[in-house]
């Protein structure tokens, strides 16, 4: 088997995986909330990739323009849905799962009627079109292009995190939610910024994925559940776990779907993962923090 | 007011006592057996369609929510249209057409489910719609039970003929065989094979296997992708590594797209390796992108490009219908066609009975916007010409080959030497 | 206390009277319906079932299980399997074997061909996959999130399993067309309705029985690891055998609501078991009331009957509706529509209902 062309499609759904699951291990890790609607943003990414196209016409110029206008168009979602639902069910996390899931259905019918149940389509911008060839081996220019986008997504986070107030603030209240109160830290406007951020970062998944597959109604569904186990094995409260998490759980798709089928490569990546949380329940990486749960 | 407590045993007590009542009232409420015991004869399902009235009631049951909406709504929408022709043109035997619309919601419990309803509940002289094999199957015994018709309008992986569903879309040796033959016409030598991990890619690749080794052909690979999957780097780099001829597409729905923008970008293309699919048609081309496919070919028995009177016709009342921008496509002719053949039907036989339907159904045509087609009492099928259709840059598919004839249904592949033990 | 043991506690008499109402509107239920409405009504209580155990586990336990379709499934492939068999006859093949099988029997069909091997498979095939899991999952201390998400992701693989293993288990078509239900005509209007007594007097049956539990020894337990596991485990519990136990009931109310579901609706496909479908088995539950006993069951059928009722006339009307209730009931009421009854008959404050 063609080992690199492999390790390449490994990573690459890798990367896929780690922009759709980025902003959920950064909602996730600080508030406990569980956001079913996370997926639904990424399709208002894409939508608003579409919408762009449409107006600017060119596919270069309206890629350039949809990555920030996704990121603002989910942010604000995400802003919304913070105001409006998940405020008042901070003490009860397992609830905003429930919740989450209702206007998912909801926005999944929205679009439907708004942009109709047909997929649509996006051009991929020329310089995108097509693959390089380098060591005689084909690389498809979107995919590198995800690759990056990914890697320049969790560089910024990173450094967002560790060397901005903002991050600074955002680790306290992760660690010790009161302790950081007491020390003057706004948990409310913490809060509130690290959704519009997971939230934005969803948006920029969606206009990522127009390069990749359909745009429709139903796009957030196909890469929720994956999302969360990426998460979930990750464990919450570091950028770290999520990535190696993703990368390995592409990797792994990529090996056992090569030498058996895409079903029971995905079968067996959920057993793994099962088996997986046996050894570390709390997953790859996880805080240090003062809460029992 | 505060109500006196009765003990825990008084509520043991009175849940035991409605058990045990709910238990004599079952096993006294039994009903006759299969297996030789009581009258053997269960009630057979009368008919409550009631036709003395000016109107008869016919049940569409579409996908209108869930996955499927997407491809059942046009169908649908071609639906209706014959319902409003056939209005306008006086009805059947003279009795207007009222519609009872239901939706499948894209789950085949619910087909079942909606079926019962339409037959027994609003008492329909018959039923069009379903698409995917799932409901069909789901709706065939429901229809059988209480001796309904169904009418089925999409291509299908074959292996079967039921008494009360007539197939106005192409059975495997309309389609399948025909783009097969193609190909071999074409010198192909080897095929890959990709489809989506359900009943029909699986059935119809085991049709291709058996072909392709009676004629010379090797497939040099066989790949399922889940329902729903999105990332086909790693089928493609299967694909693209084992060199073969030409690729047999069977993938279903948003699948088609995430595998020919990855297709594209691994930098294949219609010259280098063409793709037949036989289940994209003119309304999904726009969401996959004309630059994805463009060049590609498809294998059906009617393209919207279709050079005939009757065409022109369905297309102009269509569009005047639904709008300018809006394509026609195989399953939405088909569709069309049921509602005109069993009109058809209807007046041959003088009845809305199903058994008199049935009867008269044998060499019933239509001038269909495909072409005459004319129904084969036998197989409940319908013949129809197959056409190979290759995707231009305007979004429509344009024929390149077609079998020149209406090809006779053989649901079971009965007349192919080389399908001998596949059913 | 929640706001709903408080409905269930001091007022046996209620309970009573619920329960005794609740089985006279069902004996009477065939007498005014047509044989299609029963029908329904059947499929409606078979998914009551799955809502029952839930109320257990999630309301008064605290387990948020997204994959209760795994169970429901099991239940319902094992049944509709046995009735394939049965259909086929001794040493028969189903029919959907010969067509895209190899058209041999599997050998791990070959048990459920002997119906009172199907019945207890019926029951402890699920039991025995929840022991085993709930053992794993719990006594490695995997709660919360992490366990919603695992159970999500179980129901997810399942689904894909069932189809991507066509040739056994008949793929996306999954297994439909049965004859018979243990030699009784299912085209016979009379079994049909056999069957829906069947279905009733389960479903009190389970009703009764999770009613018993609730108030026992272990009812009290279940509520105290929910509300603070560590407190219990400090006292000396084992709250992990305490989940396990609730998990395991779910799983077998789940499952024989599945295997109800077969007979009475005629077909089990992968679309009943996956993902959403789970969810599906918990909306109900939130509008009903999860804490409460009867507040799962009504909610259930309720949202069941809205679906097909509501659905026939506004197909996407339906999923609004459904949403927006679902999101308001689940945030502003969180005991449920049971709740709003509740504060009727009661005095004292609302109180917190943790999630």
């Amino acid at each position: 088997m063609d080992i690199v062309a492999q390790l390449f499609a490994g990573l690459s759904l890798g990367s896929v995986l780690l922009l759709a699951a980025l902003g959920l291990s950064l909602t996730f890790g600080q508030m406990g909330v569980i956001n079913m609607a996370h997926g639904e943003f990424m399709m208002a990414g894409a939508y608003t990739a579409f919408l762009i196209q449409a107006v600017v016409g060119d596919a270069g110029v309206s890629l350039l323009l949809a990555l920030p206008l996704g990121f603002v168009v989910g942010g604000l979602l995400g802003l919304l849905l913070e105001a409006t639902l998940i405020r008042r069910m901070y003490r009860r996390p397992l609830d905003t799962l429930l919740v989450t899931w209702g206007v998912a259905l909801v926005l999944q019918q929205v679009a439907r009627d708004v942009f109709g149940a047909p997929n649509v389509d996006v051009r991929a911008p020329a310089w995108l079109s097509g693959a390089v060839e380098i060591g005689g081996l084909a690389w498809p220019r979107t995919r590198l292009f995800i690759l990056a986008l990914a890697t320049a997504c969790v560089v910024a986070l990173a450094l967002a995190m560790r060397a901005t107030p903002l991050g600074r603030r955002i680790r306290a209240v992760v660690q010790n939610r009161d302790l950081a109160e007491a020390s003057g830290i706004s948990s409310r406007s913490t809060d509130r910024i690290t959704f519009f951020l997971g939230s934005g970062l969803a948006g920029i998944a969606g206009v990522a994925l127009t390069l990749l597959g359909s745009i429709g109604p139903t796009l957030g569904t196909n890469y929720i559940v994956d999302a969360f186990l990426v998460v979930v094995a990750g464990g919450i409260g570091q950028i770290k776990g999520t990535v190696i998490a993703a990368t390995a759980l592409g990797l792994m798709q990529a090996f056992l779907e090569y030498s058996t089928t895409a079903s029971v490569a995905k079968v067996l990546v959920f057993v793994a993962i099962v088996a997986f949380l046996q050894l570390r329940p709390q997953g790859l990486v996880s805080v240090r923090t003062r809460s029992l749960a | 007011m505060r109500l006196r407590s009765p003990s825990r045993h008084a509520v043991t007590r009175l849940s035991t006592a409605s058990l045990a009542a709910f238990c004599i009232v079952a096993l006294a409420a039994c009903g006759a057996r299969v297996d030789g015991g009581g009258d053997g004869t269960s009630a057979a399902a009368e008919s409550c369609v009631d036709t003395s009235g000016e109107s008869v009631k016919v049940g569409f049951l579409n996908s209108l929510s869930g996955t499927m909406a997407i491809s059942e709504q046009t169908v649908h929408d071609a639906l209706q249209l014959a319902a409003e022709e056939i209005n306008a043109d006086g009805g059947v035997l003279g009795k207007q057409l009222e519609i009872v619309s239901e939706d499948g919601r894209s789950e085949p419990t619910v087909f079942a489910e909606k079926a019962g309803k339409l037959i027994t509940s609003d008492c329909v002289a018959a039923v069009f719609g379903g698409w995917t094999s799932a409901s069909r199957k789901a709706m065939l015994p429901v229809f059988e039970a209480q001796d309904s018709l169904l009418f089925y309008p999409v291509q299908y992986e074959g292996l079967e003929s039921s008494p009360n569903i007539f197939y106005t879309g192409a059975t495997t040796n309309q389609q399948i065989v025909p783009a097969l033959d193609y190909l071999a016409e074409q010198g192909t030598e080897s095929l890959f094979l990709v489809g989506s991990d359900y009943v029909f890619p699986r059935t119809a690749n085991k049709i291709i296997n058996a072909y392709a080794e009676a004629h010379g052909i090797e497939i040099v690979g066989e790949e399922y992708a889940p329902l729903g999957h999105t990332d086909f780097s790693t089928i493609v780099n299967k694909v693209k590594s084992a060199g073969a001829d030409a690729v047999f597409n069977t993938l279903n729905g948003d699948s088609n797209v995430a595998f020919f923008k990855e297709y594209n970008n691994a930098g294949m293309s219609a010259g280098k390796m063409p793709v037949v699919s036989v289940s994209i048609a003119e309304e999904e081309i726009g969401g996959i992108g004309v630059e994805n496919v463009e060049g590609q070919l498809t294998a059906w028995n009617y393209y919207q490009t279709v050079d005939l009177p009757a065409n022109a016709t369905f297309v102009e009342a269509f569009q005047a219908r639904y709008g300018e921008d809006r394509p026609t496509s195989d399953p939405m002719e088909a569709a069309y066609t049921s509602l005109h053949l069993w009109r058809a039907m209807v007046e041959k036989a003088g009845s809305f009975a199903v058994d008199d339907v049935v009867a008269a159904a044998d060499g019933v045509t239509f001038d269909a916007p495909e072409g005459e087609v004319v129904v084969n009492g036998e197989n409940h099928h319908v013949a129809k010409t197959a056409l190979i259709g290759k995707i231009g840059a305007d979004g429509l598919i344009h024929t390149e080959w077609s079998s020149g004839e209406p090809i006779e249904p053989d649901p079971y592949l009965e007349g192919y030497d080389w399908a001998d033990g596949l059913s | 206390m929640t706001a709903l043991t408080a409905l269930v506690r001091p007022g046996r008499a209620r309970t009573l009277a619920a329960f005794g109402l609740a089985a006279g509107l069902l004996l009477l239920a065939p007498a005014v319906l047509s044989p299609f409405r029963l029908d329904l009504l059947a499929k409606f209580l078979c998914l009551a079932m799955v809502a029952v155990g839930i109320g257990l586990a999630w309301g008064r336990g605290g387990l948020l299980t997204l994959g209760q379709g795994v169970y429901f499934g099991l239940g319902a492939y094992l049944m509709a399997m046995h009735l394939k068999l049965a259909d086929a006859g001794p040493g028969g093949v189903p029919d959907f074997m010969l067509l895209y099988g190899t058209g041999q029997v599997p050998g791990w069909w070959e048990p459920l061909r002997s119906p009172v091997a199907a019945v207890l498979l019926v029951l402890l095939v699920p039991a025995a996959l929840a022991a085993l899991l709930g053992w794993a999952v719990f006594t490695r201390r995997v709660r919360g999130a992490y366990f919603a998400i695992l159970s999500q992701a179980l129901a997810a693989a399942f689904a894909i399993l069932l189809v991507g293993q066509q040739q056994t288990t008949g793929g996306t078509n999954g297994l439909n067309g049965f004859r018979a239900f243990f030699g009784y005509d299912l085209a016979d209007p009379v079994n049909k309705q056999m069957l829906y007594l069947i279905a009733a007097g389960v479903l009190l049956l389970m009703v009764a029985v999770v009613r018993l539990l609730t108030v026992s020894r272990f009812g009290e337990l279940l509520v105290a690891v929910r509300d603070g596991e560590d407190r219990v485990r400090f006292l000396g519990y084992d709250p992990a055998l305490v989940k396990v136990v609730a998990y395991v009931v779910a799983a077998v109310t789940a499952a024989v609501g599945g295997a109800l579901f077969v007979p009475i609706v005629g077909i089990v496909s992968p679309a009943d078991v996956g993902v959403v479908p789970s969810i599906g088995f918990l909306v109900g539950v939130a509008i009903g009331g999860r804490t409460s006993l009867l507040g799962p069951v009504l909610g259930s059928i309720a949202v069941s009957w809205a679906q097909t009722s509501i659905s026939e006339q506004f197909p996407s009307g339906w999923i609004y509706l459904q949403g927006a209730l679902f999101v308001l009931v689940v945030a502003f009421l969180p005991g449920g529509l049971a709740s709003v009854a509740a504060a009727r008959f009661r005095r004292r404050p609302e109180e917190r209902i943790p999630a």
